[in-house]
C-alpha cells in the first residue's frame, strides 16, 4: 500500500479506482473518466492533489534565492499573492522540476512541486537555501483540492464560510491569499478553465470535500486531469520535460527571463549557449488525420528531417481526436507521419492549446 | 460482480465467444475486460476475409487509458466486422455481450470451441487473478 491522502476514505466511498501515482493511492478515476473530462468542462469538478508538495521558504533573502532558484524571475511578481510558473533547472539548463511558487511577503513565499519530484526536489532546494540563510519548510500536515469548471468558482463561492469568501472573490486569476485557519486560496488550475486551488489542513479536508459533493463539484481522478491538460496545453514533468531537456526544447521558452541580463540563475550558461546555437528539437501539438489514437512514446517520422517522439498522446474528449505533444526536429514544418503498429499515420503540426475555457483553440 | 452470461464461451485473454446457429462465431471482450480498460475511444478491427489464429492478437480496443490486444478464441476467417464501432467505440462499454461485439468468424474446426472456458470457469479464473 502507498501512502493516503486525508480524502482516501472519501475516494473510496465514491467509488474511485485506485492506482500507485508517485508512491501515492490515487483516484484514476471514479467510473468514466470520459464523463468526467466532460464535466470539468461543462460543469465543475474536484480533484485531489494532496499528493502534490507544498513548500513554505522564509527569510530575508527569500527574493534572492529564488532569482537564483529558477529560471523564471521572482521580480514579475509585485503584488502580494501572485503566482509565478517557472522551471527550476540544472546547471546543465536540465528540467529538475516545475513548479507554482506564489509571492506573499518579501521574506515570504509559498511553493508548489510535483509529488514524483518530492524527494529530489526537496534536497535541492535545502541545498540552495543555505547560501542565503532561506527556511525550507515542507507542509505535509496540509490537503490540496482542485476545483475546475466554469461553474466551479460560484459553488466553491456557495460553499466557503464569509471570512473565506471575502478573500476568495476578488482573486484575479493567478493569485493566491490566506484566508483563516490556514486556509490558502488560489484562483489557478491545471485545466484550461477558471477555478480555484486551495490547501487546508488536512483535518478540514474531508468536511470541505463533502461540502463540494453536495453543492454539486463532482469528484474527478487524475485521469481526466490528463487529458485535461493536455487539451490546454500544459507539460507533464516527466513526460514532457526532464532532467535532459531544457525549458527550450520542452515549449516553455516563454517561462525563460532572460532580462535582466545580469541575473545569474543557475542552468543560464547552459540555456544561452542552446539559445545561441539554437535547439535540436522542439516540443510541438499534433493533430491525428487518420483514425488512430496518439500515445506516448509513438515514433514521429518527419520527411527529410529524421525522427521525433510522442511525450504526452491522447484522445481528446473535448474534440473527439487524437493529440499529442511530440519532441520533434526542429526544422519540422506542418505535418509528419506517427507509427502506431507499424503503420505510418498522418499528424498536422499545430499550437497548444487545443482547449480554453471549454473552446477548441485549433482548426480541425 | 462482472456480468458474465453463461451461453458463452470465454479465453484467458478475456474475449468471449458466442456460436452462432450458421455455425459462425461471433467474438467480443468481456464485462470485465471493458470495465478494466475504461472509456473505449477507438476500435481497429480485422479485414473481412482475413484468417485469425486461436490466441493471436487479431483486434485492438484503446480506451482513453491505453491499447490493448484482442486475442482470437479460435482460428479460422473472418467473415463479418462491427463497422458500428468506428462511429461509437463506446458501445462495447455499454454493451460487451451485444451491440459492442467486434468480429464473426467461420471458424476453421468448431471443435476448439468446446475446449474454451465455460462461465462458470471465467468466473473462477476471475476470482483466481483478483487475488
Amino acid at each position: 500500500m502507498g501512502n493516503k491522502t486525508p480524502l482516501y476514505d472519501e475516494h473510496v466511498a465514491a467509488g474511485g479506482k485506485l492506482v500507485d501515482f508517485a508512491g501515492w493511492d490515487m483516484p484514476i478515476n471514479y467510473g468514466s473518466q470520459i464523463e468526467e473530462h466532460h464535466n470539468v468542462r461543462n460543469g465543475a469538478g474536484m480533484f485531489d492533489v494532496s499528493h502534490m508538495t507544498v513548500v513554505d521558504l522564509t527569510g530575508v533573502r527569500v527574493g534572492d534565492y529564488l532569482r537564483y532558484l529558477l529560471a523564471n524571475n521572482v521580480d514579475r511578481l509585485k503584488d502580494s499573492g501572485k503566482a509565478l510558473y517557472s522551471c527550476m533547472l540544472n546547471e546543465s539548463g536540465g528540467v529538475i522540476d516545475d513548479l507554482i511558487v506564489y509571492y506573499l511577503r518579501d521574506d515570504f513565499y509559498r511553493m508548489v512541486v510535483n509529488a514524483g519530484t518530492h524527494d529530489k526536489d526537496l534536497a535541492w532546494l535545502d541545498q540552495q537555501a543555505a547560501a542565503f540563510s532561506v527556511k525550507v519548510q515542507e507542509r505535509p500536515e496540509l490537503a490540496m483540492i482542485a476545483i475546475q469548471g466554469p461553474e466551479a468558482r460560484a459553488r466553491v463561492l456557495a460553499v466557503l464560510g464569509p471570512e473565506a469568501r471575502a478573500v476568495a472573490e476578488p482573486l484575479k486569476p493567478f493569485f493566491g491569499a490566506f484566508a483563516e485557519g490556514d486556509w490558502f486560496i488560489a484562483r489557478t488550475g491545471y485545466t484550461g478553465e477558471d477555478g480555484f486551488e486551495i490547501v487546508l489542513p488536512a483535518a478540514d479536508a474531508a468536511a470541505f470535500w463533502q461540502q463540494l459533493k453536495a453543492a454539486g463539484v463532482r469528484p474527478t481522478g487524475l485521469g481526466a486531469r490528463d487529458t485535461l491538460r493536455l487539451e490546454a496545453g500544459m507539460n507533464l514533468y516527466g513526460s514532457d520535460m526532464d532532467e535532459t531537456t531544457t525549458p527550450l526544447e520542452s515549449a516553455l521558452a516563454w517561462t525563460v527571463a532572460w532580462d535582466p541580463q545580469d541575473r545569474d540563475f543557475i542552468g543560464r550558461q547552459a540555456l544561452e549557449q542552446q539559445r545561441e546555437q539554437g535547439a535540436g528539437h522542439k516540443l510541438v501539438g499534433l493533430l491525428l488525420e487518420d483514425k488512430g489514437v496518439l500515445r506516448n512514446h509513438q515514433k514521429v517520422v518527419v520527411e527529410n528531417n529524421g525522427e521525433g517522439e510522442i511525450t504526452s498522446g491522447s484522445f481528446s474528449p473535448t474534440l473527439q481526436r487524437a493529440i499529442a505533444f511530440a519532441r520533434v526536429p526542429r526544422e519540422t514544418g506542418a505535418s509528419c507521419k506517427v507509427e502506431i503498429r507499424g503503420r505510418l499515420l498522418s499528424a498536422r503540426v499545430v499550437k497548444p492549446p487545443f482547449v480554453r475555457n471549454g473552446k477548441a483553440q485549433i482548426d480541425l | 460482480m462482472s456480468n458474465i452470461p453463461v451461453d458463452l464461451k470465454y479465453v484467458k485473454t478475456h474475449e468471449w465467444a458466442r456460436l452462432n446457429d450458421d455455425g459462425s462465431v461471433t467474438v467480443g471482450i468481456s464485462d470485465n475486460a471493458q470495465e478494466q480498460l475504461g472509456d473505449m475511444v477507438f476500435v481497429e478491427l480485422p479485414e473481412i476475409g482475413q484468417e485469425v489464429t486461436a490466441a493471436e492478437a487479431s483486434a485492438v480496443v484503446e480506451s482513453v487509458k491505453a491499447a490493448s490486444d484482442v486475442y482470437a478464441p479460435l482460428s479460422g476467417e473472418v467473415v463479418e466486422v462491427n463497422e458500428a464501432l468506428a462511429d461509437s467505440p463506446e458501445t462495447v462499454n455499454q454493451d460487451a455481450y451485444g451491440e459492442g461485439w467486434l468480429f464473426r468468424i467461420q471458424p476453421a474446426a468448431a471443435a476448439e470451441l468446446e475446449e474454451l472456458m465455460d462461465a462458470e470457469a471465467y468466473e473462477l479464473f476471475l476470482a483466481s487473478e483478483a487475488h
